[in-house]
């Protein structure tokens, strides 16, 4: 555990230096660049880049846990339960439009830039988070909600005081793969002029420089595992509070 | 005091409660007790509307259960099931506080009604205030079980299968506690099990049901001494005898005079008394209470008390 922990620490401290100091890894990158090519991505600052690819994905994801656990609540309630099947199969279909497809869509709509990225990446976030929190509100055992009913407790104070923070950790199970799907996804907006860490992997593209292509590549691997790592450690942290084994 | 009036429970085609009427005295421990399928857990569930009745009506003191809302309702009855059902992510003494809070008590009460509850049961508040229900074993879990549903002081305590997940030393001692804390709150208890050596134990009076229907409600005595049906003779099993003499206790049939042997307590069943005096080999044995003789119990007046009631 321990030494896991230093691993992880070592790997941030290093993504730090990285982005505050691109210059100072040149030489890491450098066999991967063809003769005269720059070395470090120089069409702007990486650290820039990547604060505005997280915050791209903290708003969508945001949004998307928001609405994907209203509609959840919404849909496990004993009023909404009709339209349980159907917001489930609405939000498997969701899922089956490619990114690409979503964004191409948009554009028209919402011109270029980071609107349309913002609603593909909403789009796409929501249904793993509408699943898991289905799975946490409906998956509870029977003599705690039993309980929980015949303690006198109303429909509000149900949910509020043994519904959701039971499921909590399955919710947030959810969200950490929403998370993960969305970085990776996000870096596709920079198709529609989205400032996102896609540029640099896009900018070497077109180029043939391989050495851009792996800093942007590596800046969103090496973020999607810490912060899956990260969710990972609060959601245990959840569930041994409640008595429950963690699950994956 | 409950009175349950014609209370049916239909779901699609099947009857499940069949019109049934019965009332519970105040301080009574009810067991109503059947095979599984038998209604009986909805019956009792009908009484805090856990499950709303098709049919018939519930008064609880005179006043009709449909008066009030049903979380309303519920927090004036206590609630213990098997398997506890505690809330696993609330500490033991979240969980007692559970209806306490949702009646909008301070938080000195609150904490001091925990305690109290925690001391009766022989957990010490200390070590086990803040636990979790799962650093609990099972008879501990349970014994939080019933001490939250008596949190609130209820009149009523509503229990369902409360001690069918324990073993049976466990379960023996549970039982116990329940009989001494109904005496000490004089609190109404409905309980529900398929056990009928539970029944018996524990029931003041004895509801047994099948298919939905009432069949027998009379005191283990009555029931023991003249079942009602075939069904009722077959759910006692065959050594009725024995359990006509587990309802008495020695003090009972106390006679004049002396007997060798280790002594028996005055406390003890008949039951106990005549298991012993056969294991033994003895015609009689001498009895104690707080550690004086009292004098003896003869084994043959024990064989005619466990004859066949007239």
């Amino acid at each position: 555990m321990r030494a896991g922990l230093l691993i992880r620490l070592v790997v941030f401290a290093l993504l730090v230096a990285f982005l505050v100091n691109p210059e100072a890894f040149a030489f890491v990158f450098a066999p991967l660049a063809s003769n005269g090519q720059p070395v470090i991505y120089n069409q702007g600052s990486l650290l820039d880049l990547t604060l505005n690819h997280l915050m791209i994905v903290l708003i969508a994801t945001t949004l998307a846990t928001l609405v994907a656990v209203g509609l959840a609540i919404l849909v496990t309630r004993p009023f909404g339960a009709e339209f349980l099947p159907l917001s489930r199969s609405l939000a498997n279909v969701g899922q089956t439009f490619p990114p690409v497809a979503v964004l191409a869509l948009a554009v028209p709509m919402l011109g270029f830039g980071t609107a349309p990225t913002l609603v593909a990446l909403f789009l796409y976030g929501l249904l793993p988070i509408f699943e898991n929190t289905l799975t946490g509100l409906t998956g509870l055992r029977g003599p705690v909600t039993e309980a929980a009913r015949g303690m006198g407790m109303t429909g509000l104070q149900r949910l509020t005081r043994v519904e959701l923070p039971l499921a909590l950790p399955v919710i947030l199970a959810g969200v950490r793969l929403s998370t993960v799907i969305s970085l990776a996804t996000a870096t596709i907006g920079s198709t529609v002029a989205a400032r996102t860490l896609g540029e640099v992997i896009i900018a070497g593209l077109l180029s043939g420089n391989t050495a851009f292509v792996l800093q942007g590549g590596l800046i969103v691997g090496v973020l999607a595992v810490l912060i899956y790592d990260g969710l990972s450690a609060i959601e245990r942290t959840l569930s041994r509070r409640i008595g429950q084994r963690a699950r994956a | 005091m409950i009175e349950i009036q014609a209370l049916t429970k239909v779901y699609g085609q099947t009857t499940v409660v069949d019109s049934i009427s019965l009332t519970i005295e105040a301080g009574d421990i009810c067991v109503i007790v059947g095979t599984s399928g038998s209604g009986k857990t909805t019956l009792m569930r009908m009484i805090n509307r856990l499950v709303e009745p098709t049919s018939g009506r519930v008064l609880i003191d005179g006043q009709d259960t449909r008066e009030v809302p049903p979380y309303e309702l519920r927090r004036r009855i206590g609630y213990a099931i098997q398997g506890h059902g505690l809330f696993p992510h609330r500490t033991v003494s979240q969980n007692i506080g559970t209806v306490p809070s949702l009646l909008g008590w301070d938080k000195a009460r609150i904490r001091a009604r925990v305690d109290e509850l925690l001391d009766l049961f022989q957990l010490d508040p200390a070590q086990f205030r803040d636990r979790m229900p799962n650093e609990l074993s099972g008879g501990q879990q349970q014994r939080v079980g019933v001490a939250r549903a008596l949190a609130a002081e209820p009149n009523i305590l509503l229990m369902d299968e409360p001690f069918g997940a324990l073993d049976p030393v466990i379960r023996a001692k549970a039982q116990d506690d329940l009989l001494a804390i109904q005496r000490r709150f004089d609190t109404t208890v409905v309980l529900v099990t398929h056990d009928m050596e539970e029944a018996i134990h524990l029931g003041t009076r004895i509801a047994v049901m099948d298919e939905g229907r009432l069949l027998q409600y009379a005191t283990p005595a009555e029931i023991i001494g003249h079942p009602a049906t075939d069904f009722v003779s077959e759910l006692l099993g065959g050594d009725r005898p024995f359990r006509l003499l587990s309802l008495e206790t020695v003090a009972s049939l106390l006679e004049e005079g002396e007997a060798t042997g280790t002594p028996i307590p005055a406390g003890a069943s008949l039951r106990e008394a005549y298991a012993e005096c056969l294991w033994s080999g003895r015609e009689a044995l001498p009895v104690i209470q707080d550690g004086r003789l009292i004098g003896r119990i003869s084994r043959a007046r024990l064989a005619r008390s466990a004859a066949r009631p007239s």
